[in-house]
This record gives structure tokens, C-alpha cells and sequence, in this order.
């Protein structure tokens, strides 16, 4: 029993950016999902593709690549999207999409095997990068999703309300 | 072996609060020289459970103040009180004052124990100086009813199972028949079923009490009130000589005295002890299911944003759910074997489903409203401490208190309420004798009324006191510099000041209002929830506020705009007209701004594919629309490309996954399943100010409110 549950825990999702292999945990996958239109939200990074309908929910969509600073790739039927619970520093749970170029596997990566990463060599600030694992000879990046998905202009700010307007 | 109590604290506290609010209202419902037995029993009834609650959890200051309390309501029950209107001050301050001892113990804060003292001192005073001014009733009254005669008396007391469930603890009124005199507890242990047939949560004993006392009958059956319906009882009077205790095989005797104040459920369970029981798994079983109990209630008294629902709505909608589910297997049936021949029925079905899906949308609408008198039930309260404050009489009368509104609506409009009250009060209704001067009755009147009209819910406050002050409404718009002298205006527009911040005609500055800070918060609020405020006033005879609400925040009437390929949704609320834009009439504004000229005002364009950074649009003004919208008392002229359909549109909130947006109230979605953003007229005026980087050039305060 007891050891089912670790072995969870240390589940990751991989996908692909361009050349590199990235990987979060599975537990915070909702779904994955492919390409659907997005309603562009005015006045956004332009790693925010803009939101969509996921079952009456409105979610954004972020780019990933675009969020890493890699050449944009136009969206077709093989973008793919992987829908994340992403927890922000006040607790408060959100439903967000990624735009991946597509998954790859699913591997158990234990935690001492994640090592801290070099703090240069990536295209992403090693802020977001929870580690680096290697998996049969393949290196994935591990990625801090809470991080990631909270930083900058995607960060909720506190005390902010309509209200106040 | 304990069971923790501190989870039955919160409990208790919320019952208390419950309790003072049923004191408040009942007392506020006392008509004054007029003996309302039901409402003073109600008032007793309360500030006993409280006294009763405190006892047990130790709140000893709070039992001392409620005997007082309970002890002057006695008298007041017994007629020996005439019910005046000092009377009822004193009573609504005490309490004020178990609120607030409540509060402080429930926080395990210090509270004002000067307050305490004088309060319970009051109550003293008045008691003792009742009983010197009738002695001789008292007196004869006890000596009528029961002669103080040393008697023993014999209870035999059965509780039903269940009795435990509803609070009431066995334990609890042999502590208070202790009082009374000397008691002798003997359970009864025959009832109590095998082991495995027990139920925790029952009470299987039933109970001999043999108690020696001077009381009268009603003494002792007072003390079971609470339990009466739920028991049975029999009390006979022994004589004084037959004072052997019985004793049997089956029979297991607990003095009370021994029992400790914190522990009265391992009590309960020591007679089972008796008959070889393991003990640890029966209080295992005691205890969880009262801790669920506890704990649920506990999480509805931290979460504030918990709602009661009454039943049938509840009802209602499993009704419709399980038509759905109906629904959904007939289409299941058709979809299993289909064939051509199958598509009337299919269609049957599918519009079935419609309808389904639509009543179920209503009824899960309908779980957010709450009757209006959630706000309007502490009207009576505030109305009555601030006339006797201002030394005004007034009557409060109340009406569609039943009619419904969203919760989030109405949370968002007690202030606004309370504050035009107080106004009506201070302001608006004048002191008795000016009154009577005017030819009006002493007793002014405030009347508060809510009903739906046309998709709204519409509230009024109106009092027949004196009305609106035009000439100082006037002067004091003039001495701000918002008029010159020369201006000519009719009473509506000069009542439109009285929203203006810093507005104030009060030549004092009273606690209750005058400050000038108010009436413009009040119409934000009301406006920020999509509503409007209208003032009507007649000098000398009122005044009368309607403010106008949408009845729900969850759905609204909006019209969708196109702008490129996108398309936003603008509340229809905020839409005043919308026209083709006639170039001759388009200036430009010291060289960033255009402006449209309509009749008389001028009205600054806002082309929102600039706004947005929308490609492939519409750029001449003529091949697109204006759009006039309002927003905070501020006119714009949207620039879109065209104007589709009206339609109600469920409004999603992007703050729960994204975050807060300028110029976007929220989100919808279509028809089509794509998603669409709600303007905010508001918002996006902000948003144009900043772009335009030149924040005073729009004409501020300069446009009238319709």
C-alpha cells in the first residue's frame, strides 16, 4: 500500500520543447488536450494565448515556448495542450493550459535522483527548474510548475479588486 | 475519556448569538403597555439557554449576569412590570451586554466589566424596587399556589432514544434539580440492548429521582421544559416519612454531586461499565460520531460564505435531477439501436433535455436568492436606538420582506441601506414638536419596501419628514464651486449633488451622519453592482430613494460587439445609444484625442481595436459604429466595427484561473463554445486615460446622470 503511494508521488510527465525533454509532476496534470481557438485577452505578455472554454471553466493558455524565449511555432492539430492545477503562494488553486510541442513519456524519477542544475547552459532561468534527472540516458529538465506559472506577469497580485478601480 | 469540549463551544456560541437575536427581535416586537405573553416567554426562553449553555462550559460571569437578567424577566413575566419603554431599553442592553460577553469568551478576550457591573446593577435596582412597591403580591400569590412545605418528591423520568440528539443532556437537569433541594439519582440500566444493537448516539436509561425540596410542582416541571415532548414524566409527592431509597438488582445509583461538570457522557456510560462491557471501544463509538457532528458545525460557522437554503428549494432540484437522469437513459435507449425511423423520438428527447436543462438552471439560480429580509431584519434594531438617540419617534414600517435577490447583491447592499436610513433619519424625519408645528402626526414614518419590476428588484426608502432643502442644496453646491449663482437648474439635477463627494447640508456634524461622506459611496455601491439610484422630494412632505438592482451577478443582458475577428460583450446596462458616426461632427482634441459631438455633449472616441491591439479592423470611423456607453458618471464613444446580437449571458470570472484584467469585467461564453470578454466601461476608460498619458483631459463632472 504504502509503497504504491511513493511510487506515485514520483511520477513525471515529459514533454518536448523544441530539443529538450521537460518534465512535471503528474499529479498535477488535469488533463492533456490538443489545439482548440483561444480568445485573445487584451494587453498580456505575448506568451498568453489567450483563454479558452474548458467545460465552462475559462482557463488560460500559456505558450511555453514563448514563455522560454523560443522561436514561435504555429498551432495545428499536433499542439498539444497539457492542462495543470498550478498552487499559488496564497494557497489559491488555478486551472491553467501549457502549449507543449507534444508529450513524450511518463517516468519514475525518484527525488534524490533529481540534481540541483547548473545555473546556466538553459534557455530558462534556473528559478523555474526544479532539477535535472537523468532517464535512460535521456537528460529531463524538471520543472517547478507553482513557480513557472506564478512568476511575473502571471502572478496574482494581492489586493488588487475591482473595486478599486 | 474526555470528550472535548471545546468543539461544543463554538456550537453553543453560535446557538447564544441565535438566541440574542430572537431576544432582540421579540423585544423589539413588545408593544409598549401591551403584555405579550408569547413574546416575553420567547424573551425568558432565550436568556435561559444562554445561562443554561454558559453553565456548563464555565462562563461564570455570563451565568451570574443572565440570572440577574432572567430573574428580572421572571418578574416581568409574572406581570409585575408595566411594559414601558425603559423597560425594554434596559432588557435590549442587557442584551447587548451577554453579546458582548459572548464575543469576548468566545475569543477569550477581556471585555468591560464596568458595563457588566452597571447593567447588572440596573437590573437589581429595578427588581428590588418592584418587589418593595408589591410585596403583598408576591406574597399572596405564592401562598395561593404552593405553601413552602418540606416535601419529598418522586420523578419518574424516561427520555425517548433520540433524546441526546437534540442537546439535551439528562446530566444537566438532575444539576439543576440539585438545586431545588437534596436529590437522589437512581438509574434505570433495564433498556440498554446488547452490545452490538447500541446505538451510540441513544439514551437507553431511564431515570427515579427522589428529590427533598421545598418547591412547588411548577418549579420542578420547569426544569423540564426543554425535555417534555421528549420524555416521559411522572411526578407524584411522597410523604415525608417514605424517605428508604428503592433499591433493585437492575438499578445502579449516581449522585449528581459526584459527577463532574465536564464530563457528562463518560457518566452515562457507567452504568453499561456495570454490566461487563469493555468501556474503551463504547466511548470509541460515542465519541467519533459527535465529533462528526461537531465538526460539521464548526465548519459552517468559520465559512461566512456558507448559505441556508431552505428545503423545498433543495427539494426542487433533486425533482429535476432526476428527470434529467430519466432523460439521459431515454436517450441512452434510442442512441443504443438507432435508426431513422427513431429520429421523432430523438427529438422528443433532445427537447426534453432543453427543458430539463433550463429548469435546472433557474432552480440552482434560485438557491442563491435570499428574501430581503436577511438586510431588513436589522432595521428595527437601528431605527430604534438612533429615534430614541436623536429623540425623534418613528415608526418603521416594512414590506416585501419576502422578496428575493442574489446573496452577493444583497451582502453588497445592507451598507448602502443602513446609510440611507440613517440619513432618512437625522435628515429626513424631524423632532416631534416640529411635527406637530407642520401639521403632521408626532410620529414620523419610514417606510423600507422591496419588489421585483421588469427583471429587477427594486427597494425604496421613503419617510414622510421634511424633504429635500433645495435652497441648501443650492447654496451649498454654489459655495462648493460646482454651479454659479446664475445657473439655472431644475430640483432634480440640484438633487444630483447630494451624491457628490464631500457633499453635506447638515450644518452639524453628528455620529449619525453629515460628514459628507455617503450618499456618493452609496451610489458606487450601487452602481458597481449594475444599479441605479433615483431620488424623489418634496419639501415639507419626504423624500423617497429607489434604488434599482439587477436581480442576479450571475447573469446579465449584454450586447455582443464585433471588433475584428473578435468579439466582446457590453453590458446592456451601460449602453446608452449607438449610432453611425457623421465625420463633419469628429474633432480632435488637443491632437491625441477625438471627439464626437453629440447634441450637446462631447464625447471622446475610443477606438478599441487600438485599445487592444486588434489587427485587421475597421480604422475608418465610418465604416464602423460608436457605441455610447456610461461608465461611473463618465461618457465614451466606443469605436467597433458592428453590432450583433443582444442576448443573457452567464458571466465566468477570469480572476479564479487568471487574474484580474483591465477594461475586462469577465467572461462568457458563447453560444458556439468560444469564449468572449465583458467590457468594463469603467475599466477601459482608466485604460484610456493611461494610453493617452494626458489623465485631466476628459471633461470631468461635466456630463449629467439620467
Amino acid at each position: 500500500m504504502n509503497n504504491d503511494i511513493i511510487d506515485i508521488s514520483n511520477k513525471y510527465l515529459t514533454f518536448v520543447l523544441a530539443t529538450e525533454e521537460y518534465a512535471i509532476d503528474i499529479l498535477r496534470v488535469q488533463e492533456i488536450k490538443g489545439w482548440s481557438k483561444v480568445t485573445q485577452i487584451p494587453n498580456t505578455p505575448n506568451y498568453v494565448c489567450g483563454v479558452i472554454n474548458l467545460r465552462g471553466t475559462i482557463v488560460p493558455i500559456v505558450d511555453l515556448r514563448l514563455r522560454f524565449n523560443l522561436d514561435y511555432q504555429e498551432y495545428g492539430s499536433m499542439t498539444v495542450v497539457v492542462v495543470v492545477n498550478v498552487i499559488s503562494q496564497n494557497g489559491k488553486e488555478r486551472i491553467m493550459g501549457i502549449v507543449v510541442d507534444g508529450v513524450s513519456d511518463v517516468y519514475d524519477v525518484t527525488e534524490t535522483e533529481i540534481k540541483p542544475p547548473p545555473d546556466f547552459g538553459s534557455v530558462i532561468s534556473t528559478e523555474f527548474v526544479k532539477g535535472l534527472a537523468t532517464v535512460s540516458d535521456k537528460m529531463v529538465i524538471v520543472l517547478d510548475i507553482d513557480k513557472l506559472l506564478n512568476s511575473d506577469e502571471l502572478a496574482i497580485i494581492d489586493g488588487l479588486s475591482q473595486s478599486e478601480i | 475519556m474526555t470528550i472535548d469540549l471545546t468543539q461544543v463551544r463554538g456550537l453553543f456560541f453560535e446557538e447564544s448569538f441565535e438566541n440574542l437575536d430572537i431576544m432582540e427581535s421579540s423585544l423589539l416586537d413588545l408593544e409598549i403597555g401591551n403584555f405579550n405573553e408569547e413574546l416575553i416567554n420567547n424573551i425568558f426562553r432565550a436568556a435561559h439557554s444562554i445561562k443554561g449553555g454558559a453553565g456548563i462550559f464555565q462562563l461564570e460571569d455570563i451565568v451570574t449576569f443572565a440570572h440577574n437578567a432572567e430573574t428580572f424577566l421572571d418578574e416581568v413575566r409574572d406581570r409585575k412590570h408595566s411594559i414601558d419603554q425603559t423597560l425594554i431599553d434596559l432588557l435590549l442592553r442587557t442584551g447587548d451586554i451577554l453579546r458582548m460577553m459572548l464575543l469576548a469568551s468566545k475569543d477569550n478576550n477581556e471585555y468591560d466589566t464596568q458595563l457588566v457591573q452597571a447593567c447588572q446593577n440596573e437590573l437589581k435596582q429595578a427588581l428590588t424596587k418592584e418587589i418593595i412597591e408589591t410585596p403583598e403580591i408576591i406574597s399572596s400569590e405564592e401562598i395561593i399556589v404552593e405553601p413552602e412545605v418540606l416535601r419529598q418528591w418522586h420523578i419518574e423520568f424516561k427520555p425517548d432514544l433520540p433524546i441526546l440528539k437534540t442537546g439535551n443532556d439528562p446530566i444537566n437537569l438532575f444539576r439543576e434539580l440539585k438545586e431545588l433541594g437534596e436529590l437522589t439519582v437512581i438509574a434505570n440500566t433495564d433498556a440498554i440492548p446488547n452490545f452490538a444493537d447500541i446505538d451510540p448516539q441513544s439514551c437507553y436509561l431511564s431515570w427515579e429521582l427522589i428529590l427533598q425540596s421545598k418547591a412547588s410542582r411548577a418549579d420542578i416541571e420547569e426544569i423540564f421544559e426543554w425535555v417534555i415532548d421528549e420524555c416521559e414524566l411522572n411526578i407524584t409527592v411522597n410523604n415525608l416519612e417514605n424517605l428508604e431509597s428503592p433499591t433493585s438488582e437492575n438499578l445502579k445509583s449516581i449522585e449528581v454531586s459526584e459527577v463532574e461538570t465536564t464530563e457528562p457522557i463518560p457518566e452515562i456510560i457507567a452504568p453499561m461499565v456495570s454490566q461487563d462491557i469493555v468501556v474503551e471501544p463504547t466511548v470509541e463509538i460515542h465519541k467519533e460520531p459527535s465529533d462528526d457532528i461537531v465538526n460539521k458545525h464548526v465548519n459552517i460557522q468559520g465559512n461566512t460564505n456558507s448559505i441556508r437554503v431552505g428545503i423545498d428549494k433543495i427539494d426542487n432540484l433533486i425533482n429535476i435531477v432526476g428527470e434529467l437522469v430519466i432523460t439521459q437513459s431515454m436517450l441512452d435507449q434510442i442512441g443504443e439501436n438507432f435508426d431513422n425511423s427513431d429520429i421523432i423520438q430523438l427529438r422528443d428527447g433532445l427537447s426534453q433535455l432543453e427543458r430539463n436543462t433550463r429548469e435546472l438552471q433557474e432552480n440552482v439560480m434560485r438557491i442563491r436568492m435570499l428574501p430581503i429580509s436577511f438586510s431588513f431584519n436589522r432595521f428595527p434594531r437601528l431605527v430604534h436606538d438612533l429615534s430614541s438617540q436623536l429623540g425623534k419617534k418613528v415608526e418603521l414600517i416594512l414590506s416585501g420582506e419576502s422578496t428575493e435577490l442574489d446573496k452577493t447583491v444583497l451582502e453588497k447592499m445592507s451598507d448602502p441601506l443602513v446609510h440611507l436610513v440613517r440619513n432618512s433619519l437625522d435628515h429626513g424625519i424631524e423632532l416631534p414638536e416640529q411635527r406637530k408645528q407642520a401639521g403632521k402626526p408626532e410620529i414620523g414614518q419610514l417606510h423600507l419596501n422591496a419588489f421585483h419590476q421588469s427583471g429587477n428588484i427594486v427597494i425604496q426608502i421613503s419617510d414622510d419628514g421634511a424633504g429635500f432643502d433645495i435652497e441648501k442644496i443650492r447654496a451649498k453646491a454654489i459655495q462648493k464651486g460646482w454651479i454659479t449663482p446664475e445657473e439655472n437648474l431644475v430640483n432634480e439635477q440640484l438633487y444630483e449633488f447630494i451624491f457628490q463627494p464631500g457633499f453635506s447640508t447638515s450644518e452639524e456634524i453628528s455620529d449619525v451622519s453629515g460628514r459628507g461622506v455617503g450618499m456618493d459611496v452609496v451610489r458606487r455601491n450601487i452602481r458597481d453592482l449594475g444599479g441605479s439610484i433615483e431620488v424623489k422630494s418634496e419639501t415639507g412632505k419626504g423624500s423617497k430613494f429607489s434604488i434599482r438592482l439587477p436581480l442576479t451577478l450571475a447573469i446579465l443582458d449584454g450586447q455582443l460587439v464585433r471588433v475584428g475577428k473578435e468579439i466582446f460583450v457590453l453590458p446592456l446596462l451601460s449602453i446608452m445609444e449607438s449610432l453611425r458616426i457623421q465625420t463633419k461632427l469628429v474633432n480632435s482634441f488637443t491632437g491625441t484625442v477625438e471627439i464626437y459631438k453629440l447634441r450637446d455633449d462631447y464625447i471622446p472616441i475610443l477606438r478599441l481595436y487600438k485599445l487592444f491591439d486588434i489587427k485587421n479592423t475597421a480604422t475608418k470611423l465610418e465604416q464602423g459604429l460608436l457605441v455610447i456607453a456610461e461608465g461611473d458618471g463618465q461618457k465614451i464613444g466606443l469605436f467597433v466595427d458592428e453590432l450583433l446580437s443582444q442576448q443573457q449571458i452567464v458571466i465566468k470570472n477570469l480572476e479564479n484561473n487568471y487574474k484580474k484584467v483591465q477594461g475586462v469585467s469577465g467572461a462568457t461564453i458563447l453560444g458556439n463554445g468560444n469564449v468572449a470578454l465583458i467590457l468594463d466601461i469603467t475599466g477601459l476608460i482608466q485604460l484610456f486615460r493611461n494610453q493617452t498619458k494626458s489623465p485631466s483631459y476628459l471633461p470631468l463632472g461635466a456630463t449629467r446622470y439620467e
